[in-house]
C-alpha cells in the first residue's frame, strides 16, 4: 500500500487506538500502577492538529496526554516503559502515564493538574516571538480546563502580545461525570475565547480532515505573526475518565448519547471514506494493523525486560 | 566570578540595596541576552522602589515589561520562557501576592526538573518583597520564607545586605533552578560597599558578621540589623559576646555554619522576620538539636513574629515586631543573667527605639 497524506491520518489514528487498547486489556495485570486517561475517540484531534506541525513546533498537554504525544511524534517504547514505572521511561519512571515528554518531537511536557500546562505553552510562544523563531505552540485542554481562572490570564496574555500560540479545546462535555451544564452556562466556549480578542472557531473533532484544515489554516496565520488562535472540538470520550473500562452502567450519559457517540468513531468514519476514496482496501487495513500490532507486542515485551528504577534514582534531579 | 576577598579594600563605593539590585539587574541583563524582566509596574514611573528604573529605556520593550494582573498565569509564562530558553525575572511588590501563583511556583516550577527525570529545567528568579510598616496589615507585609523553603526543587534567599543582594541577584539569575528572592522593604534604602563589577555570591551560605563567644544568634533578613543593634550593645555594656549568624538563605540552610558557631557558644538563639509556628526558626533549632545537642548549654529561643496577622493600626504594630529590646532580653535569658542590675536597665536604654516605630528611616514619610 502507498502511504498518501490521508491514509497517513487513519494509520496515525489507528496505531493510537490499538495502543490505548492495548492498555486497557493490559491495565487489569496491576503492572501499570498509575492512574491512566484513555483517549480512545478522541484520536482525529491529535493527530489532525499535530500533522499540521512541523517536529520543531512545541505542543503541552495535560491528563489525558498518550494521543498527543504519539501524533507529535512521541517515542512509544518510553511512553509505555513510563507506564510501566521502567528507569527507560519517558520520565524515569517519576511520572507515569500523566506525564509525557519527548523533546526530540516538541512535545514539552503533558501533567495533570488541570490548566497547569497553559500558560507555560504560553510562555514558550513568547520565548519563541522574543527569539525570533518561526515555531508555533499548541495547547491541549479539555471543556473543564476552560473553567480555571488561569486559562483566562493565558488567553489574555497570549492575545495581549499577539503570540503564536493555538489553543485546542477538546469539548467531551464532561469533567469525570459532571456535565458541562453543571458548570457553565449555556454559551459557546469558543466564543468566550473570541471575547478575549483571539481568533476562534469551532469544529467536529470526530472529523480527522475537518480538524487538520481548520488547524493548517490557524498555523499558517500564526507562523505569519497574527497570532493567537482558539479551535473547539466536540468530542465524544468512549471509555471511563479515568481507567481502562466502559462505564455506561453508571447511567451519566444516557444510551442514545452513547450510542450517537460511539457511531462517530473518528477511525471507522474516516476508513468508510478512504475505501470510498480507493485509497485503501480491506486487505491494505488488515496488514496496517498487523504491522502496529506487531510494533506494540514487541515493545510491551521489551518494556517488561527493562529496569526499575530505585529510591536512589529517585534521590536524582531535584535540582539542575 | 569569585566574590572578593575584601570588598572593603578595593573601593569604597556604597549604594543602597534597592541600588545593588537595580545594579545586578541591569548586569545581568547586559551580560545574557535571554534574561527578561516583568512585574507589575516593572517599567511604571515608580519602578518597582526604584529598582527596574531605567531598565526599559536601555534594554527596550522586547525585554522589559509590565503586566496584566495576572500572577499565577504569569508565573505559568515565565516558566514556559524559561523552559524554552529565557531567563526570566519576575517581581512582585508584595510577596503576599505571590500567593496567587502558588500552583505555579509549587507544581510546575519546583517539580519540573525533576518529574522530567532532570529532562527539562525552570532558570527563574521571583523577586518577592516583604513589606512592614506604614499601615501594611494583614496581607502586605507576610514572611512567607518558610512555606517556600518547605518546597524541594526551589531555592529560597532573603539577602540583608546591598552588597549580597547584588552578589546573590547575579548567581540566582544564572541559577538553572527556580529561586525565590525575598527582598524585605526595610532593608531597600539600607548602604552597603558594594563593588562595582559584577561578582556573584553563592545561594546556601550563611556568613558571619558579628564574631563573639558566648550566644549565637542566627538571624535572617531583616532581624539582622535589629540583632546588631542588640550584639553591639550587649558587648559595650554587658561584655557579651554575639556571634551574629546572617542565614542569607532559606534553602538550602547553611545549618553547618550554625552548629560550627554553636559548638563554640553553646547558646543558640534564632532571630526571624516570620510568623513563630512553622517558621525556618523553627526548622533551624530543629536540626540544630538534632545534630549538635551535646553542644547546647541551654534550650534555644525564638525571636519571631506573634502567630496573629500583623495588624495596621500603629498603637497596635508598636509592639508586634520584635525589636532589640526582646533580642538583648532573650539573650540574657538564655545566659541565666537577671533583669534587675544597672547593667540591664542601661542596656535597654541604649538599644530602646525613639520616635516613630512604622517607619523605616527618618526621611520615610509613607506611603509605601
Amino acid at each position: 500500500m502507498i502511504i498518501t497524506a490521508d491514509s497517513y491520518l487513519l494509520k496515525e489514528m489507528l496505531r493510537i487506538r490499538l495502543v490505548e487498547e492495548a492498555l486497557a486489556d493490559k491495565y487489569s495485570e496491576q503492572e501499570m500502577r498509575c492512574p491512566m486517561h484513555l483517549c480512545i475517540g478522541q484520536e482525529a484531534i491529535a493527530v489532525g492538529v499535530a500533522a499540521a506541525l512541523k517536529i520543531t513546533d512545541r505542543a503541552y498537554s495535560n491528563h489525558r496526554a498518550h494521543g498527543h504525544y504519539l501524533a507529535k511524534g512521541g517515542n512509544l517504547k518510553a511512553m509505555i516503559a513510563e507506564l510501566y514505572g521502567r528507569a527507560t521511561g519517558c520520565c524515569g519512571g517519576r511520572g507515569g502515564s500523566m506525564h509525557m515528554i519527548d523533546l526530540d518531537v516538541g512535545f514539552m511536557g503533558a501533567t495533570p493538574i488541570v490548566g497547569g500546562t497553559v500558560p507555560l505553552a504560553v510562555g514558550s510562544a513568547w520565548a519563541s516571538k522574543l527569539q525570533k523563531k518561526n515555531e508555533v505552540t499548541v495547547i491541549f485542554f479539555g471543556d473543564g480546563c476552560f473553567e480555571e481562572g488561569v486559562m483566562h490570564e493565558s488567553l489574555n496574555f497570549a492575545a495581549l502580545h499577539s503570540l503564536p500560540i493555538l489553543f485546542i479545546c477538546e469539548n467531551n462535555d464532561f469533567s469525570v461525570y459532571t456535565r458541562i451544564n453543571e458548570r457553565q452556562p449555556d454559551r459557546p466556549i469558543y466564543r468566550v475565547a473570541q471575547a478575549h480578542g483571539i481568533k476562534s472557531a469551532y469544529g467536529d473533532g470526530s472529523d480527522v480532515e475537518q480538524v487538520l484544515k481548520m488547524t493548517s489554516n490557524a498555523v499558517d496565520d500564526l507562523r505569519d505573526g497574527f497570532g493567537p488562535w482558539f479551535l473547539e472540538f466536540s468530542v465524544f470520550r468512549w471509555r471511563e475518565h479515568c481507567g481502562p473500562d466502559f462505564d455506561h452502567h453508571l447511567n451519566y450519559r444516557r444510551p442514545d448519547e452513547i450510542e450517537s457517540g460511539l457511531a462517530k468513531c473518528p477511525i471507522q468514519s474516516y476508513l468508510k471514506i478512504l475505501l470510498g476514496r480507493g485509497v485503501l482496501n480491506s486487505d491494505d487495513l488488515t496488514i496496517l494493523e498487523n504491522e502496529i500490532q506487531a510494533e506494540i507486542s514487541t515493545i510491551f515485551q521489551s518494556v517488561l525486560r527493562d529496569e526499575m528504577p530505585t529510591i536512589d534514582d529517585a534521590r536524582t534531579y531535584l535540582y539542575a | 566570578m569569585q566574590e572578593p576577598i575584601s570588598m572593603h579594600n578595593i573601593k569604597e563605593r556604597q549604594i543602597s540595596y534597592v541600588d545593588a539590585i537595580r545594579e545586578a539587574l541591569d548586569q545581568a541583563m547586559d551580560l545574557d541576552p535571554a534574561v527578561i524582566l516583568i512585574g507589575e509596574g516593572v517599567p511604571d514611573p515608580k519602578a518597582i522602589f526604584s529598582s527596574t528604573a531605567g531598565l526599559q529605556e536601555k534594554y527596550g520593550r522586547e525585554r522589559v515589561f509590565d503586566m496584566p494582573l495576572s500572577e499565577n498565569a504569569i508565573t505559568g509564562v515565565c516558566i514556559g520562557a524559561a523552559i524554552s530558553g529565557m531567563r526570566p525575572v519576575m517581581i512582585h511588590q508584595r510577596i503576599d501576592f505571590s500567593l496567587l501563583s502558588i500552583d505555579q511556583i509549587i507544581n510546575n516550577a519546583a517539580k519540573w526538573h525533576y518529574m522530567f527525570n532532570g529532562k527539562s529545567k525552570v532558570p527563574i528568579v521571583i523577586r518577592m518583597i516583604v513589606g512592614r510598616g506604614w499601615g501594611q496589615g494583614p496581607q502586605h507585609s507576610q514572611s512567607l520564607q518558610a512555606l517556600y523553603a518547605s518546597i524541594p526543587g526551589l531555592k529560597v534567599v532573603m539577602p540583608t545586605t546591598a552588597h549580597d543582594a547584588k552578589g546573590m541577584m547575579m548567581t540566582a539569575i544564572r541559577d538553572d533552578n527556580p529561586v525565590i528572592f525575598i527582598e524585605h522593604r526595610w532593608l531597600h534604602h539600607v548602604k552597603d560597599v558594594v563593588p562595582e563589577q559584577p561578582y556573584e555570591i553563592p545561594l546556601d551560605k550563611a556568613k558571619v558578621i558579628h564574631a563573639g563567644e558566648n550566644v549565637t544568634i542566627a538571624a535572617f533578613s531583616y532581624m539582622n540589623i535589629e540583632s546588631l543593634i542588640a550584639a553591639r550593645a550587649l558587648l559595650s555594656i554587658m561584655g557579651i559576646g554575639v556571634e551574629l549568624i546572617d542565614m542569607r538563605s532559606i534553602r538550602p540552610l547553611d545549618v553547618d555554619a550554625v552548629i560550627e558557631s554553636v559548638q563554640k557558644t553553646g547558646r543558640l538563639i534564632v532571630a526571624d522576620t516570620a510568623y513563630k509556628t512553622g517558621s525556618i526558626a523553627g526548622e533551624l533549632i530543629a536540626q540544630v538539636v538534632e545534630f549538635a545537642f551535646e553542644f547546647l548549654r541551654a534550650p534555644p529561643l525564638r525571636v519571631c513574629s506573634p502567630d496573629f496577622p500583623t495588624p495596621t493600626a500603629a498603637s497596635m504594630t508598636a509592639e508586634y515586631y520584635p525589636t532589640p529590646v526582646m533580642i538583648v532580653q532573650a539573650v540574657l535569658k538564655i545566659m541565666g543573667k537577671g533583669d534587675d542590675t544597672e547593667g540591664y536597665r542601661q542596656l535597654i536604654q541604649s538599644v530602646k527605639r525613639e520616635g516613630l516605630h512604622d517607619v523605616p528611616s527618618r526621611e520615610f514619610s509613607g506611603p509605601f
